[in-house]
């Protein structure tokens, strides 16, 4: 690990320096975090009197769950449209927006203040918009004969946190791709154009594969996103209904913990999403050091 | 540009004034719901011109609320999503430049294990752990305050590596200088690395303002009592009357006095918002 070729000498201050993140880290990150691991183990009767030691039973009663395996399935679903919706709008736009010379700004400025919108916030919106009695949404779907109706069928109530998911995550999406996209060199455009290719070809063998080191970090980026942030969409919209349709893996560690009173189960589900989370932030930093040297 | 394709540029213009509309379109009807009286929603289609209601919905929210859902005024909600945000930017940044200052300008003991300790809180969002930590602070009776608010959501691993990589940068030279001079490690800290991270933190301000004020499962789980209610939390339980349709009006009021604070951030501070944006992801 780095550090400068001047240092202080102190025997007490850098360990006073450090000793505010590191307590909080403790208290609420590594403590918390042990418990969930060590509870993973347990099983708790009912009214919460006795505790026993189960190995790895919980992990074995819920790789067994039909309910949990549909919750992995619908999670898969939901993270992959979430991610190429908003990636592959963000790219159409930023890709438009890259070619204006003087508006380029103003687009910007319309496109990336829905970062700043809370989830539940554009969860609620969208929910309004499709409600089934009033919202425009599922009117002009009835006009085009499909009665829309998020509370009754998995397949609507899908799309709608889909949608308002995505919505938000568009104007993070396409800094990144604009980031990038001025970062390529006009000189290889210009080249290939004097080379006959139109902007079609041009756009899909010069800039898409150099655009790919952006593409594949927001795909990462995208996946944590809708696997663990939308946790408040889900909630504020469909509450994982109708029948478990939207209960996304976040959304069934709370409805298992909090309101199931599972312990022993919503842990080991804490563990599992756990070592997702890591698995996909080493696949992330393998991604940067690889791009740090190219 | 390459070469000039007016249809080209025509059709870019299309489509970018499409998406531009597409992304304000929710938050139009939204803002236009709230203009409305509570009788336009009961049947039929959401209306989609402004109402007469504008001043009186956002009065009554802001000063009394909606009494049935037990939900305090909006003004004390937008009161608390403030303390929070400030809180936990004010207290990420703090403890975050101390501790990158530590790592990069001291050689001690344990280095790495605290080094380590810090990263691993980069891959653990509250989501996974959310049980053990509200029994955490429920044990330490913080539930219903603001410390309990924010304490738990300070610790960040993102802003001490943003520190770390800019402390890196900074030359040995005024380092050196600074011992020559006499000054001690805090003076140094205080007089010379400050102020030449102005912008980083200004930056990472805005980032951190916007993920504190969005914050909902932690608020929706340790406040039981409704002073201590955020306004980003409080729109669902007002959403969610028993046995009655929403009062859309009011809702959708509160839809937007709850994103108006954090995106005036970010369309003021667009700048520094992307290259915070852009550089805590490095």
């Amino acid at each position: 690990m780095q550090t400068k070729r001047t240092v202080f000498g102190s025997p007490v201050l850098p360990y006073l320096l450090v000793l505010p993140q590191l307590a909080i880290t403790f208290v609420f990150f590594l403590w918390p975090a042990g418990q969930a691991v060590w509870q993973s183990f347990l099983r708790e009767d009912p009214f919460g009197l006795k505790t026993s030691f189960v190995w790895f039973a919980n992990y074995q009663k819920l790789f067994v769950d039909p309910q949990y395996l549909y919750s992995l399935q619908i999670t898969a679903v939901f993270a992959l449209s979430v991610a190429v919706l908003s990636i592959g709008s963000a790219l159409v736009l930023a890709v438009a927006a890259d070619r204006m010379i003087r508006l380029s700004q103003t687009y910007t400025t319309l496109l990336v203040w829905p970062y700043a919108v809370a989830p539940a916030v554009a969860g609620v919106m969208w929910w309004f918009m499709f409600n089934p009695t009033i919202g425009i949404m599922s009117y002009m779907l009835e006009m085009l004969g499909y009665d829309w109706n998020h509370s009754l069928n998995p397949t609507d109530a899908m799309i709608l946190v889909v949608i308002a998911a995505s919505w938000k995550q568009i104007s993070y999406n396409f800094l990144f791709f604009l980031a990038g996209l001025q970062a390529i060199p006009a000189s290889l455009n210009e080249a290939a154009a004097i080379d006959g290719a139109g902007p079609v070809k041009r756009f899909f063998t010069i800039v898409l594969p150099l655009l790919s080191p952006t593409t594949f970090f927001l795909a990462v980026v995208n996946m944590v996103y809708a696997m663990f942030d939308t946790f408040a969409v889900i909630h504020a919209t469909t509450q994982g209904g109708p029948s478990g349709s939207t209960a996304i893996l976040v959304y069934k560690v709370f409805q298992d913990g909090f309101i199931g009173l599972k312990l022993g189960s919503s842990a080991a589900q804490s563990v599992v999403l756990m070592v997702i989370v890591i698995t996909l932030t080493v696949i992330q930093f393998r991604w940067v050091e690889r791009h740090v040297e190219y | 540009m390459v070469e000039n394709r007016p249809w080209l540029n025509i059709f870019s213009h299309i489509v970018l004034i499409l998406g531009v509309l597409t992304v304000a379109f929710p938050v139009y009807l939204a803002f236009i719901a709230s203009t409305h009286g509570p009788d336009d929603f009961m049947s039929g289609v959401m209306p989609v011109l402004p109402g007469p209601h504008l001043i009186d919905n956002y009065w009554q929210m802001l000063s009394q609320g909606v009494s049935t859902s037990g939900a305090p005024p909006l003004w004390r909600m937008m009161f608390n999503s403030l303390v929070m945000a400030l809180m936990i930017a004010v207290g990420k940044i703090a403890i975050s430049i101390l501790s990158a200052f530590a790592m990069v300008y001291f050689r001690f003991p344990l280095r790495g294990v605290a080094f380590w300790l810090i990263f691993i809180t980069l891959m653990l969002p509250v989501e996974v752990r959310i049980m053990p930590t509200f029994k955490v602070v429920a044990d330490l009776h913080l539930l219903n305050s603001y410390a309990g608010l924010s304490i738990p959501l300070i610790a960040s691993a993102t802003a001490t590596f943003l520190f770390r990589q800019f402390f890196l940068t900074v030359p040995d030279e005024l380092t050196e200088a600074s011992r020559v001079d006499g000054a001690t490690p805090m003076m140094f800290f205080r007089d010379i690395l400050l102020p030449l991270s102005r912008t980083n933190i200004a930056a990472l301000f805005v980032i951190l303002f916007i993920y504190g004020w969005n914050q909902y499962l932690w608020p929706l789980l340790i406040t039981t009592d409704p002073q201590y209610y955020t306004v980003v939390m409080g729109i669902k339980r007002m959403a969610d009357v028993a046995d009655a349709i929403p009062q859309w009006n009011v809702v959708m009021a509160t839809v937007i006095l709850a994103m108006l604070p954090p995106v005036v951030v970010v369309v003021a501070m667009q700048r520094l918002f992307v290259k915070g944006l852009v550089e805590t992801e490095k």
